[in-house]
């Protein structure tokens, strides 16, 4: 948030130093590659550990200070990255892992830097809408369905590089310092069940709010267009995993297609008249 | 230093030799006690594990042979064992102990136990007493390097036997194998073997089936598994998260439909067949299916060779550290070795001067404050300058190994008293006090 007023410059300040920390984030897949992989862990992670504590001070200070401008495009950044790095940090905890931290440092770096540093003036500030519970569920939950399909993402496309290590008969290198396939399927999966209801309510808070303020002619927007497509995805993502054990290279590419999906849709905020209009 | 070990280990003798050796856990502390009681030797410690028997002691002067105690403790005729017994002195010992606890003298290269194994004789040796000084700051400094080994190196962390290979395979698929089925098709030694591994690490249920039914029933009743007839071989494999093929058919037993019928009845859960008869019993094509995973020998092997590689560079990388730490853990007991000698005179000295200076205290009369300090600081200067080329030369000649002349010079020209009375008068606190 580049306002000029002040209470805005302390969350900034420590969203700053929390993307130094994360930057050491960006060197784990590095690390991982290296034969002192563990040593070298063990000086990354406290790195990134702390910078989530900054980004977490950041958050709350911005959250109060602002009255939860949660909406605003940088805020909603940083938001996001915050939520998969906690995701993250379940993972760790539950699975011992710190190996989704090759996808997950990465994007959480851009996002937050992207956050910190960007010169977008507030989508909307003193919205009336802003102050309804939807909108908050709404923001909320889209962002937690966001974090954990991403998270699935990111785990299908590991399982993928894992089994075809496996295949080609020659496991070793990075791939042998990744956890099990079962454990990274388990991880894709929990990721895709737990983000679909989240998402589900996310979109359905997200029109009522629309359909409240914009009448039964919203869903015409390119972004509400590209989120439907990517909740349909979605769905048959955990059909297909579920009905008939899709894994590896299909749900892979379904994975990726509802990613995308997700981005577009994400993107469109920049294009789209629902989320513009609520600034005006 | 005076160390001295001698010993055989799997290397040097067959087990019907080491086997004459071997010191059970109980007879152990009570070996130890009769080996550092024996004449001429100072500390003495045993390593008694299935692939060696070694004794370490130090000596009284290095002249000691410790066939003599092994005659007499094991009943043993030396000369009968002389081949395979090998002898390490000093330096050579040193290294051997550090090379014995990084398990770089194991059969299997890395393995972990031999270090809880020489730690445990280290902690008997202790007990009873036998342990004290060199000895001790030998054990400590080895299982250092040990430890420095193992973080620096690779050289644990893989590895060996086919059988070993596919469990880490099987790790690599499944995480845990705990629940995980094993269906073995076909009853030969190589698949007992392999399942046996599987099984040690937590496999569930075991199918056995075979086209000699018997055998089949026998291998299954071994691993209190359930024998299931060949002809429901098609019907029953995909109960198994993991296939171990060994039959003598001269073609391939499970092809490529059978792999996809196989996904389609277990909703696409991976299987992971380990296939090491030779012709293959199942065809490659079925690697190409969607979790899939098949092994046949030639791939065991390759990933086996591949570790034995990478542990042979290891091992070479180990080896420069343990002739490292060698060379430090001597500079640093030569250093000892000079140290009682340096106390000793500096606190000559420092007697020689609080006497004068008592002595000459009378006649000066009152002194201000600022006098005394004078006094005391000329009168320690003098001393500081005179010891500062002795101590100089004492630390050099340790390290150039002329040690003992140059400490009896420095002793005889300062009349100092002998370096064991003085560590018994003060208790021989630390370890180089004996030197």
């Amino acid at each position: 948030m580049a306002q000029a007023c002040g209470p805005t410059t302390m969350p900034l300040l420590w969203l700053r130093v929390a993307v130094v920390f994360y930057a050491a984030g960006l060197l784990y897949a590095l690390a991982l590659m290296s034969r002192r992989a563990e040593q070298f862990s063990r000086i990354i992670l406290p790195c990134v550990g702390l910078g989530m504590v900054f980004h977490f001070v950041s958050l709350a200070e911005a959250a109060v200070l602002e009255h939860l401008t949660l909406a605003s495009i940088h805020y909603s950044e940083s938001l996001l990255a915050f939520m998969l790095m906690f995701f993250f940090m379940v993972i760790r905890i539950l699975y011992q892992t710190s190996s989704p931290g090759i996808f997950v440092f990465p994007f959480v770096f851009l996002l937050t830097f992207a956050s910190a540093t960007g010169q977008q003036p507030p989508l909307f500030l003193g919205s009336p809408l802003l102050k309804s519970g939807w909108i908050f569920t709404h923001i909320a939950m889209i962002f937690t369905g966001y974090a954990a399909l991403f998270l699935s993402f990111g785990a299908s496309l590991l399982y993928l590089a894992e089994e075809r290590s496996l295949k080609s008969k020659h496991p070793n290198g990075i791939l042998s310092r990744l956890p099990s396939l079962q454990t990274i399927d388990d991880i894709g999966y929990k990721s895709l069940i737990l983000g679909f209801p989240f998402m589900t309510f996310g979109l359905i808070a997200g029109s009522v709010v629309a359909q409240a303020k914009f009448g039964p002619m919203y869903f015409l927007d390119p972004k509400v267009l590209l989120s439907l497509l990517m909740w349909v995805v979605y769905m048959m993502l955990l059909y297909t995993r579920w009905n008939s054990g899709w894994r590896g290279r299909r749900a892979a590419y379904m994975a990726t297609f509802a990613f995308v999906a997700a981005m577009g849709a994400w993107a469109a905020n920049y294009f789209s008249g629902v989320h513009r209009f609520l600034a005006q | 230093m005076n160390f001295l070990l001698i010993g055989v280990n799997h290397k040097t003798a067959p087990v019907e030799v080491r086997e004459r050796f071997a010191v059970s856990e109980q007879q152990l502390p009570e070996a130890v006690k009769h080996l550092a009681a024996y004449p001429g030797v100072e500390e003495g410690l045993i390593v008694s594990t299935c692939n060696r028997v070694e004794l370490l002691a130090r000596t009284t002067n290095g002249t000691t042979d410790l066939r003599g105690f092994i005659s007499q403790h094991f009943h043993i005729d030396p000369k009968e064992i002389e081949p395979h017994l090998y002898e390490k002195r000093e330096q050579e010992a040193i290294k051997h102990v550090f090379r014995v606890a990084s398990s770089l003298d194991s059969m299997v290269v890395g393995e972990p136990q031999i270090l809880g194994q020489v730690k445990e004789a280290y902690a008997i040796g202790r007990a009873v007493g036998a342990v004290t000084s060199q000895l001790d700051a030998l054990m400590t400094r080895a299982f250092a390097v040990a430890k420095k080994v193992r973080t620096e190196t690779a050289i644990a962390t893989s590895a060996v036997s086919v059988a070993s290979i596919a469990v880490e395979l099987a790790k690599k698929i499944f995480g845990s194998l705990k629940g995980k089925h094993v269906y073995m098709v076909g009853a030969g030694k190589m698949i007992e073997l392999s399942a046996r591994h599987l099984i040690a690490h937590g496999a569930g249920r075991i199918f056995v089936s075979n086209r000699t039914s018997d055998k089949a029933i026998a291998l299954a009743r071994k691993f209190n598994g359930e024998a299931i007839p060949f002809e429901q071989l098609y019907e029953t494999v995909d109960r198994a998260d993991i296939v171990i093929s060994s039959t003598g058919a001269p073609h391939f037993i499970f092809r490529r439909e059978h792999g996809e019928m196989f996904l389609a009845r277990r909703k696409n859960r991976p299987m992971f067949f380990i296939d090491i008869a030779v012709p293959r019993d199942v065809d490659p094509k079925v690697n190409d299916l969607d979790g899939m995973f098949v092994y046949d020998i030639d791939d065991l092997q390759a990933v086996v060779s591949s570790h034995v590689t990478d542990r042979q560079r290891e091992a070479t990388k180990a080896e420069t550290i343990v002739e490292q730490e060698v060379e430090r853990f001597i500079a640093r007991l030569q250093t000892l070795d000079v140290v009682p000698t340096i106390v000793s005179l500096q606190e000559h000295l420092e007697t020689i001067r609080q006497a004068e200076i008592d002595r000459v205290r009378g006649r000066l009369g009152s002194l201000s404050p600022e006098q005394e300090l004078a006094v005391e600081a000329m009168s320690r200067g003098i001393i500081n300058k005179i010891m500062h080329t002795p101590i100089t030369t004492l630390k050099t000649a340790a390290r150039e190994q002329e040690a003992t002349t140059v400490v009896e010079l420095v002793k005889r020209l300062f009349n100092l008293r002998d370096d064991k009375e003085r560590a018994k008068s003060t208790g021989a606190g630390d370890p180089g006090a004996q030197g």
